[in-house]
């Protein structure tokens, strides 16, 4: 574990030195901005479109970050050969695939909290306080924390057997398909085909239910997230990444490295 | 020499290539070695002769289809054998983002050593490698001489047994092949076993106690460097003086014969005779006025016995290419 933190710290390096964070932490306090120019703009619903952009902007800036930071864990490593020396040290291949997802993770979880505090600064600036209905916004952004980690296991999958392009198609389909979980769950029953039905209940369970994650309307809107839901989509989030880093390691502890 | 401390039996390689990877190519044939204890051992051959591909076996980048190695005793596949080995890839690159200082410092932590450990054996391995005053440098600022001397520093921070280096001289200027030499001479010195690959002999002339020679995937011969060319003379070799104005009188005309046979640089001769012909030649140049500046034994050089190898093995491939016809 010594070993995946060192690796993780060194991804969390590289994200911090690299440029393209920095543009993407500025385009978040942009978003910001606009949020307090719309809301200024719209009149008696202020608050539900800061929340609104502000919990948008978290989500996507995240999703940009996991996805092209992601496909490149370990192509890049591999690619530039920074990988042998590293792989020569008494280090398991799986220790260094749980490093690079550590990192990354890591560097969203500072990156999601950069902006979540942007974001009360703009409420707080709008609304002069804060209310007890506002502590749903910590439930979302922890979902869309729980989402990120599983779009950075599924990058980090790919990544260990494709090129970056192709990694980002096979995540990108994967996180568009994992929005459609519900509707696949009830088109099974209304398909007359029972292939089509089967199918669809097959990848209906087989895909990241990315779905179960969005409670941003209800965060705008101050409504209370029940507690069975953040233990289920903390569990569902946990044993998800668990799998695909099992298969991630899998393949990749057979990777010849030519 | 207590002991094989490389253990290399019957390892071979095939590359998957082509669509859908069905085809394939054989890097490594059955290669069997040992590497004795204390040694430094030079691997080599061509490019694409399967010296990387040995080498990436031994530290655990690539898997074989068939055969097993083993260091100091432990299987390639066992973790614990990376903790006593040193490897250097070739053409290293490191993390750009980081310094020298940086990066040494991350490979340490591999090694279960603590803070103040790191930090003294990182100032010392700089030095070592003459980086010490641009150890707080990106390495993104970094030529490629000084790249390879932070992949040597990263391969013998943590004091291995075994030191494995893919073409340490690769991309070095003389100043920097020379430092390279000068620090496996004081691994050696140390005790430390050394493996690493080349295609440059001189270096391998002078540097190990044994070759292997591998072409085409397969080993052709292991020995001392002197050894394995065959230590029998080959002629010998006199180098003389013969000024313009003595070389047209009477006396050189009757060593006209001897001198025909010589290479000419300037006033200065360069002729090959058998051990044989040696003293009849010296009295001729002498009596006609040369000057013997010296005379030395021609051996066959790893060279010529390198290209010999490569040689035979075109001609073997073209061989059966042709019955293939």
């Amino acid at each position: 574990m010594k070993r995946a933190g060192a690796v993780a710290l060194n991804t969390f390096r590289e994200a911090v030195r690299d440029r393209v964070l920095y543009n993407l932490v500025f385009f978040a306090l942009l978003m910001m901005a606009a949020a307090i120019f719309v809301g200024q703009i719209s009149i008696g619903i202020e608050e539900l479109v800061i929340k609104s952009l502000g919990l948008s902007a978290i989500s996507v800036i995240g999703l940009l970050i996991a996805v092209f930071i992601g496909v490149g864990l370990v192509y890049k490593e591999m690619d530039k050969r920074t990988l042998y020396a590293l792989l020569a040290k008494p280090v398991r291949r799986w220790e260094f695939l749980l490093g690079k997802f550590g990192g990354l993770v890591l560097t969203l979880a500072v990156n999601t909290v950069a902006m979540a505090a942007g974001l009360l600064a703009a409420l707080v600036y709008v609304k002069q306080h804060l209310e007890r209905t506002d502590t749903v916004l910590f439930v979302a952004i922890y979902f869309i924390l729980l989402k990120l980690m599983l779009v950075v296991a599924l990058a980090l999958l790919f990544s260990c057997f494709s090129t970056p392009l192709l990694a980002i198609l096979y995540t990108s389909a994967f996180y568009v398909a994992g929005l459609f979980v519900e509707e696949m769950r009830t088109f099974q029953f209304a398909t007359p085909n029972p292939a089509a039905s089967w199918l669809l209940r097959g990848l209906s369970y087989l895909l990241p239910n990315f779905e179960n994650f969005n409670v941003m309307a209800a965060a705008a809107h101050g409504r209370e997230i029940p507690g069975a839901l953040i233990l289920q989509n903390t569990a569902y989030a946990a044993l998800y990444c668990i799998i695909v880093l099992l298969i991630a390691a899998a393949v990749f502890s057979r990777r010849n490295l030519k | 020499m207590a002991g094989a401390t490389i253990e290399i039996e019957n390892l071979t390689k095939d590359y998957p290539y082509g669509f859908l990877h069905l085809k394939k190519k054989r890097s490594l044939e059955g290669l069997t070695m040992q590497v004795e204890d204390g040694e430094v051992f030079g691997f080599l051959g061509p490019n694409g002769a399967g010296k990387s591909t040995t080498i990436k076996l031994l530290v655990g980048l690539i898997f074989p289809d068939a055969g097993t190695a083993s260091i100091l005793g432990k299987p390639i596949t066992d973790i614990e054998m990376h903790r006593d080995i040193g490897y250097l890839p070739e053409q290293p690159y490191f993390y750009d983002y980081l310094t020298a200082a940086e990066v040494l410092d991350y490979f340490a932590r591999f090694h279960d050593l603590t803070a103040a450990d790191r930090s003294e054996r990182v100032k010392r391995m700089l030095k070592k490698v003459g980086l010490e005053t641009a150890g707080k440098i990106q390495l993104r600022k970094y030529s490629k001489g000084m790249l390879q001397r932070v992949g040597l520093a990263q391969a013998i921070l943590h004091d291995p047994k075994v030191v494995i280096l893919d073409e340490p001289m690769s991309g070095l200027d003389p100043i920097g092949r020379r430092e390279v030499r000068d620090i496996i001479l004081e691994l050696k010195r140390e005790g430390r076993t050394v493996l690493f690959s080349t295609h440059i002999l001189s270096d391998a002339e002078m540097l190990c106690d044994r070759v292997g020679v591998i072409v085409g995937g397969k080993l052709r011969g292991v020995g001392a460097p002197g050894e394995i060319v065959g230590m029998k003379t080959q002629g010998m070799e006199i180098l003389f003086e013969l000024p313009a104005s003595t070389a047209t009188s009477t006396a050189s005309a009757n060593a006209a014969g001897i001198l025909a046979k010589a290479a000419k640089t300037g006033d200065r001769y360069r002729l090959q005779v058998t051990e044989e012909e040696l003293y009849a030649a010296l009295e001729q140049l002498r009596s006609a006025g040369a000057k013997i500046l010296s005379v030395t034994q021609v051996k066959a050089t790893l060279e010529e016995y390198f290209m010999h190898l490569i040689e035979a093995d075109r001609a073997q491939a073209a061989a059966v290419e042709v019955s293939g016809k």
